[in-house]
């Protein structure tokens, strides 16, 4: 049996009972991702020599009746995320044999739980984009159909898991980039309460909206990978201080009596309606199970994604001040004065989408543009989390389509920014409310590409959240669908 | 907002980004229909609605002053694209005399 299909709380079984050894797993998974990343290109660097030592590791605790949850599972980690000694390249050819020098603490408590990390993923660059074309390396494809994207920004991540390369990855989600890519992977992809996660060890984006998150092949496998990664971090003082509850345990209850909100906004122009009428079964589907479904509006959604493209870029303006070429990243040598070396490393390091995003935050940010651009979309921002506020009032959780659309072919919109920008249109808003938001697989549309709901709960109620993804998930089958990736087996 | 040539040439001064001369047509209209979108919030009434920085409401966070180990030296040099004599070299700041 192809151990690389099961899900980590199945293989945790196996593991534990000493039906498998993490040794045997790692290897099964490194034989999928031979045969699988030559079409996949999930990766933009594999670590099989560590992994196996990491294995190794697991066994003995295994053994030693030690393990924890996590012991064992082979792991994949988006390239923006710091694990000590490895590669991290963030998509960028400006950061292309960046090597940090510590762990982010979200890989200091994989590493202590006993993951095996498989490589580094691949991600539009600086996590800017919604296809992972805007990779610095190579173009990452969607298991389920080669010729379409895997989404973004967190696309390699997505494909890993979907390809079975990886059992469970990480992410991260600055205005979808866990979620897209999770709703067109088929898989589920969780962006925690904005101060959950900590994000010390990510390399910064957009501050204010940045989360580290999972993205797993079931709703199960999502409430482990949070409960590892979740908690506050004094290395980020813009993490909470709170308990962090057993979110495994949330699974159990029903959903009875929850009440299900419907933005009548997100259901408007522009929602493909393949996609929308299998978000309306999905509601049916809530009804059955008991949950009561209530209309609710969030008024100010048409303006989210202008709101999101000058928060975010202008934050991003001032995080990616710092690649100057001085002290770690590329540099040009031929620049015989500083600024000249600044402007050309950084006009050769950087590619399009990063550049266009820095110019347009630098012009929002600007003298004379500040108050009509950004101090405008910061207050806009703040009706957008009313709007949440109100609708929290009269429901539990928010459900929604993940993305407008199924996975969208290579190239198709790579040369039209705008168009680009519409696939995150109803995932923005859940990060400039800071609120935790999932995607889970809600069936397949007539082309047989995945299609994904979006389900949006209040602050750190990641538990009621889980829950109802977890009754849904569990009532329509639909985490038992895998990528019909078929690849030939080596040798 | 329409952006043309010049103030894309000034902004990417600003940024510290080189663009070449061939690519500021490109970057003038993209940014020009990006802004063209962002107009619409002007449509909304703000008055005395206090802007939003972070969702989470975030204080300043403390912690005792206690001497903690830092990162070795050679570790911090270690990703420097030109290191000389324990230092990250850069040309020349200053104009000679």
């Amino acid at each position: 049996m192809s151990l690389f299909a099961l899900t980590a709380h199945e293989l945790q079984e196996k593991l534990k009972t000493r039906e498998i050894t993490a040794v045997e797993l790692l290897e099964d998974v490194y034989r999928r991702v031979d045969s699988a990343e030559p079409a996949v290109q999930a990766y933009i660097s594999l670590h099989q020599e560590k992994a196996l030592a990491q294995a190794e590791a697991a066994d003995d605790r295994l053994a030693a009746g030690s393990a924890a949850v996590g012991t064992g599972i082979p792991t994949a980690i988006k390239d923006n995320i710091s694990v000590a000694g490895v590669r991290n390249t963030c998509g960028s050819q400006i950061l292309a044999d960046y090597v940090p020098p510590y762990n982010a603490t979200v890989a200091e408590k994989l590493l202590a739980a006993g993951v095996s990390v498989i490589g580094k993923t691949n991600m539009d660059e600086f996590a800017m984009g919604s296809s992972t074309e805007n990779s610095g390396f190579h173009v990452t494809r969607n298991p389920w159909d080669l010729s379409k994207v895997p989404g973004g920004s967190s696309g390699g991540s997505a494909a890993a898991v979907a390809a079975g390369e990886a059992v469970w990855a990480l992410g991260s989600d600055t205005g979808g980039s866990i979620r897209q890519p999770a709703a067109l992977c088929g898989i589920v992809g969780l962006k925690p309460t904005y101060g959950l996660v900590s994000r010390y060890g990510l390399v910064a984006f957009a501050s204010s909206l940045d989360q580290i998150g999972p993205l797993t092949k079931d709703v199960t496998d999502c409430a482990l990978l949070l409960q590892i990664i979740a908690g506050h971090d004094h290395l980020d003082s813009s993490s909470v201080v709170r308990d962090v509850p057993d979110y495994l345990a949330f699974l159990r209850n029903s959903v009875q009596g929850l009440r299900v909100g419907v933005p009548k906004e997100y259901f408007g122009e522009g929602l493909n309606s393949e996609v929308r009428s299998a978000v309306e079964k999905a509601i049916a589907q809530y009804e059955d199970l008991g949950a009561e479904v209530v209309e609710v509006s969030l008024p100010h959604t048409e303006y989210a994604l202008s709101t999101y493209y000058l928060i975010a870029p202008a934050e991003a303006s001032s995080n990616l001040a710092r690649y100057d070429g001085v002290r770690y990243g590329y540099r040009d040598r031929e620049a015989k004065d500083t600024v000249s070396m600044f402007m050309q490393t950084r006009g050769q390091g950087f590619g399009a989408e990063v550049k266009r995003r820095i110019m347009l935050g630098t012009y929002a940010l600007s003298a004379g543009y500040y108050d009509a651009y950004y101090k405008k979309a910061q207050s806009v921002r703040t009706l957008i989390r009313q709007d949440f506020d109100q609708a929290f009032a009269q429901c539990d959780v928010i459900i929604s389509p993940t993305t407008p659309t199924t996975a969208f072919a290579i190239g198709e919109k790579a040369a039209e920014p705008m168009e680009m920008y519409l696939s995150d249109i109803y995932t923005v808003t859940v990060n400039l409310a800071g609120l935790p938001g999932i995607s889970v697989p809600c069936g397949l549309d007539s082309k047989g590409m995945p299609i994904g709901l979006q389900l949006i709960g209040r602050h750190f109620a990641e538990g009621q959240l889980l829950q109802a993804a977890y009754a849904y998930e569990q009532a329509a089958g639909s985490h038992l669908l895998r990528a019909p990736l078929e690849v030939k087996a080596n040798g | 907002m329409a952006i043309d040539k010049k103030t894309v040439a000034h902004i990417a001064r600003l940024s510290r980004l080189a663009v070449g001369e061939d690519e500021l047509a490109g970057y003038a209209e993209q940014l020009s229909e990006i802004l063209a979108a962002a107009e619409q919030l002007a449509k909304l009434d703000t008055e005395g609605v206090e802007p939003t920085a972070h969702a989470i409401p975030v204080h300043n966070v403390f912690r005792e002053d206690v001497v903690r180990d830092s990162m070795p030296k050679e570790k911090v040099l270690a990703n420097g694209p030109d290191v000389a004599e324990g230092m990250f070299k850069v040309p020349r700041i200053l104009e000679e005399e």
